[in-house]
């Protein structure tokens, strides 16, 4: 591999920041481009929570941006399941999977494990180009003349299926499946270049079970998205056949409209089976990426190893197996016969487990830390507290009896928004804080990052934790307001307080955005490890160079979390420095941590 | 046009002052030092915010619990209802326990181990008795909330032939519901969508030539008999919908092309559950926010009186949230009174 670099000849602007083959530029233009759906994303959010807390009320700001979807400033109730449809989309797919994924597997694979970049750098591109495609034409949806798709995020036929029964299914949701198959296309071409990479390019001593639990993450992730993302292909391609081309997979008996169509022998509820095949891996797919993220932060800045690296990768193995086994219980009340409802019940429940045992052993790692509390920290604290309150209401939902009354209401809304939207937020915003060094050679100001977190943290359970009860007295969500139904009327200050504190954590979002653009140009010069870290990407250079190593690729001879390690006297490792680098030999009277 | 320039010039605005005062924050650091990595200073005072944030946590919790206890559902009016309950405050419990404990545990360490300089971490990288009690005790735990779970959702879910339920279909379409009933013979006469003749009243297709439907009786507003079991079977004529019956615990999708089922036996009367405590308090509540309402002359305002209410719970396109039907709970006799008054389906086909 010495003679790697060797070929690196002169670039233009062109190769350099555009085209780029390089992994570091790549993950770049997937946080870029990530961020920017993201903003797009919560705006989207703040718009309908007002709709929600003040319900008719005429706001300006609606016919600015919604123009003739909002005539005198009252949002339409069409435009209102738009946005709740590509709200969910967007962050989702684009921000937490794409965003979150395509960021730091790009950036961290490569420089992790000592390779001096993807397996496939061609791959990587376009894979990179196919999502920006998908971007493009999913925003491009937004400007339809009957509206983008608003079937929800997932677009169950035969809502989806007829533009009679909702305006959104005619060309919005033709864009929305197109753009969706690119995506998948560009999620697949990464992840097997991320699995390849894993495999087969790790430098010398760089042992699977020395890998940083990032790069575990990262490659488990990358495996449960090639085994789920081609079944939400097939299904959204006989979604398109039977809009198109009149096939009947998903439809069968229809009357609307005063007309009886063809369609016969279908059924929606098989569309529900392969969505969720998808949709459920889906959400670790989001998650894990969040948790490696975590994992390192964590034992980095508490300068301890992190408790117990076998189960947690037992544990991201056994949550990645589980999660293709559980999909059905999205459907207790679908139609699906009882008994699978049973089944799905039982495996749903026994991931609890493995969450379980993540859960304390981050919380075993903050025990006699030396806790440096920088953003990241802060966020990958935040992410566990997160995950906890989130994940608990899982065994509620996850139960086939108890999710009859809670199916569908807010009360899912707040689980998931807690347990795999905020969580994975944070993860997104630990990796940011941590490796914007490396990503950019600056430093990101940290007392900006307080306040980002802070702000961010309160408003994320003023949102979140009173929206359970919401669910609890019933209330359904993607309802475009309350008022048909007078037994909700006492939930208006619920509804005010929740939108009041999601104003104010879309607005802190601008702090980040604000100390991100400035840290690019002005932000303090980074050193070499600023964190103090044992991985490997704080062994190359500042300047980010191709190739990673300006010489040869250093060996590894340890795992990632020798922190705070003493040796048989009892003092660190190395005089005078509480962490061991992966790349530092055995020392004399050391022995090498047995995991 | 001016109000919205009004508007978007105070977004701006306020974006504006946001990055001032960013900036201003920013630049009032210079003074101090600037390695952007957390020093002693930063470590203990997001240490303390950590523990504020504990008491944050269990303060928004405390509250919510206090202010929003009373907007739940009021107490099932079903009889599977009442373990569905009873399931639901045993994971209540268990997740409250949890979440209190494992929240502490958190935020109390966080706070604890803020870094100082010279404080060693201690090396500790793994213990296979601590692995094991976190694998054992939520294993036991969720073994037993599976168990109840499954035994609740089988009594549920499945059908009970002793039971002797009236038969009633449930039929959506974009954005109401109709009701049949299965008359006499308490059995559904067939129907397909694609028998629907609007202009002969037959809106939900029912087969002219099956004996059985001539006894249906279709109608807008569910009646039933309390103590009586009643065995949906729901239709769609169009997109997804589901049968959400919040005050019952009792939900199902409606699926065009396939019938699906649910059925429970209510077990308090309309006329009962307006006497509880909790609902004349709720009634209360809500007169007193439409009174209001009423005097400033807005919508929706008229006073309100209690009833179970039929919701769709599957996004279904414009209308969605606005797609209900009325459900009586009533006596026997009050029951059959009323039934006694509807037409039945052969009857207004005849008449067409």
């Amino acid at each position: 591999m010495s003679g790697a670099h060797d070929h690196h000849h002169k670039e233009t602007f062109i190769t350099k920041y555009i085209f780029s083959l390089d992994h570091k530029m790549i993950s770049k233009q997937y946080l870029i481009t990530g961020l920017i759906m993201g903003f797009i994303g919560i705006a989207m959010s703040l718009l309908f929570r007002m709709q929600l807390a003040w319900p008719g009320e005429s706001f300006p700001i609606f016919e600015t941006l919604l123009g003739k979807w909002a005539p005198g400033g009252v949002m339409d109730a069409d435009v209102y399941l738009a946005l709740v449809t590509i709200h969910g989309t967007i962050m989702v797919f684009f921000v937490l999977t794409a965003g979150l994924s395509g960021t730091f597997s790009n950036l961290l694979i490569p420089l992790q494990i000592g390779a001096r970049d993807m397996a496939s750098g061609l791959l990587n591109m376009i894979s990179y180009w196919l999502f920006f495609l998908s971007s493009v034409i999913m925003i491009i949806s937004l400007f339809v003349e009957a509206g983008p798709a608003a079937a929800g995020w997932t677009i169950y036929p035969p809502l989806s299926a007829l533009p009679q029964a909702q305006g959104g299914s005619g060309m919005g949701m033709t864009l929305w499946l197109v753009s969706m198959a690119i995506f998948i296309a560009s999620s697949l071409l990464g992840s097997l270049n991320y699995i390849v990479t894993v495999l087969n390019l790790r430098t010398k001593g760089m042992s699977m079970t020395r890998l940083p639990l990032t790069i575990w993450a990262f490659f488990v992730t990358a495996v449960i998205g090639v085994v789920s993302f081609p079944v939400l292909l097939s299904a959204a391609l006989l979604l398109i056949m039977d809009r198109s081309f009149g096939t009947s997979f998903f439809l069968s008996d229809i009357f609307i409209q005063g007309e009886v169509l063809h369609y016969q022998g279908g059924s929606p509820v098989l569309f529900e089976h392969l969505f969720w095949f998808l949709g459920h891996p889906e959400v670790y797919i989001v998650l894990l990426p969040a948790l490696g993220i975590t994992s390192e932060v964590m034992s980095t800045n508490a300068r301890k190893p992190i408790f117990g690296y076998r189960a947690m990768v037992a544990s991201i193995l056994a949550i990645a197996f589980l999660s293709t086994i559980v999909w059905g219980h999205h459907m207790f009340v679908s139609g699906m016969n009882p008994f699978l409802g049973s089944v799905f019940t039982f495996t749903t429940l026994l991931i609890a487990i493995p969450s379980a045992v993540k859960a304390f052993n981050y919380i075993t790692t903050l025990w006699k830390g030396n806790l440096q509390m920088n953003p990241a920290m802060l966020f990958s604290i935040g992410l566990v507290s997160t995950f906890i309150t989130g994940g608990l209401t899982g065994i509620i939902l996850g139960d086939s009896t108890l999710d009859i009354n809670v199916h569908d209401t807010y009360f899912v809304v707040a689980h998931f928004h807690l347990v795999m939207g905020i969580s994975a937020l944070y993860g997104l915003f630990a990796g940011v804080y941590h490796w914007f060094p490396k990503m950019y050679g600056r430093m990101l100001n940290k007392n900006l990052g307080f306040i980002h977190f802070w702000i961010t943290a309160v408003c994320a359970y003023g949102v979140f934790f009173p929206m359970h009860f919401v669910g609890m007295a019933g209330v359904p969500r993607r309802y475009y307001e309350n008022t048909a139904f007078p037994m909700f009327d006492d939930l208006t200050d619920v509804q005010i307080l929740i939108t009041t504190f999601a104003i104010i954590a879309g607005f802190a979002q601008l702090v980040f955005v604000y100390n991100f653009i400035h840290s690019i140009f002005y932000g303090k010069p980074a050193t070499q490890n600023p964190w103090k870290s044992n991985t490997m990407e704080w062994t190359t250079p500042v300047e980010r160079i191709h190739g990673n190593w300006p010489g040869e690729i250093p060996e590894v001879h340890r795992w990632a979390y020798d922190y705070s390690k003493t040796n048989k006297d009892g003092e660190y490792v190395i005089p005078g420095q509480d962490f061991v680098p992966q790349t530092v030999p055995l020392q004399d009277n050391e022995e090498e941590m047995h995991h | 046009m001016v109000s919205t320039l009004l508007t978007l010039s105070v977004l701006v605005l306020v974006g504006i002052a946001i990055w001032q005062m960013t900036k201003i924050f920013e630049l009032s650091q210079f003074q101090t030092e600037n390695s952007q990595v957390a020093n002693d200073k930063d470590n203990k005072m997001n240490g303390y915010l950590m523990f504020a944030f504990l008491i944050f946590i269990y303060g928004i919790t405390i509250f919510s619990l206090v202010k929003y206890t009373k907007v739940l559902l009021p107490e099932a009016a079903s009889a599977h209802g009442s373990d569905y309950d009873t399931l639901m405050w045993i994971s209540m419990a268990i997740i409250f326990f949890v979440q209190t404990l494992t929240q502490a545990l958190l935020h109390y360490f966080a706070y604890k181990y803020h870094g100082k300089e010279g404080r060693k971490a201690l090396f500790f990288a793994d213990n296979d008795k601590l692995e094991l009690i976190w694998t054992i005790i939520p294993v036991i735990t969720l073994a037993g909330l599976i168990l109840y779970g499954l035994y609740t959702w089988t009594e549920i879910m499945f059908d009970n032939a002793e039971d002797d339920p009236i038969t009633i279909e449930l039929y959506a379409q974009q954005f109401n519901w109709t009701a049949r009933y299965a008359g006499e013979d308490n059995v559904l006469g067939d129907a397909n969508v694609r028998l629907i003749d609007i202009d002969n009243a037959n809106i939900l297709g029912i087969d002219t030539a099956d004996p059985n439907a001539n006894d249906d009786v279709i109608v807008k507003e569910i009646h039933i008999p309390v103590g009586r079991k009643v065995h949906f079977k729901m239709r769609s004529q169009d997109v997804l919908h589901s049968a959400y019956f919040p005050h019952f615990r009792a939900q199902m999708n409606c699926v065009p092309g396939m019938v699906t089922e649910f059925a429970f036996t209510p077990t308090i009367t309309t006329a009962d559950m307006r006497q509880k405590k909790e609902i004349q308090d709720k009634v209360k509540r809500i007169n007193a926010i439409r009174a209001e309402k009423a005097a400033k002359g807005e919508p929706n305002s008229d006073p309100w009186e209690f009833d179970y209410v039929l919701l769709c719970n599957k996004i279904c396109g414009k209308s969605h949230y606005n797609m209900q039907m009325r459900i009586v709970v009533e006596t026997e006799e009050e029951y059959n009174k009323w039934m006694a008054e509807q037409s039945t389906f052969g009857k207004s086909i005849a008449a067409n």
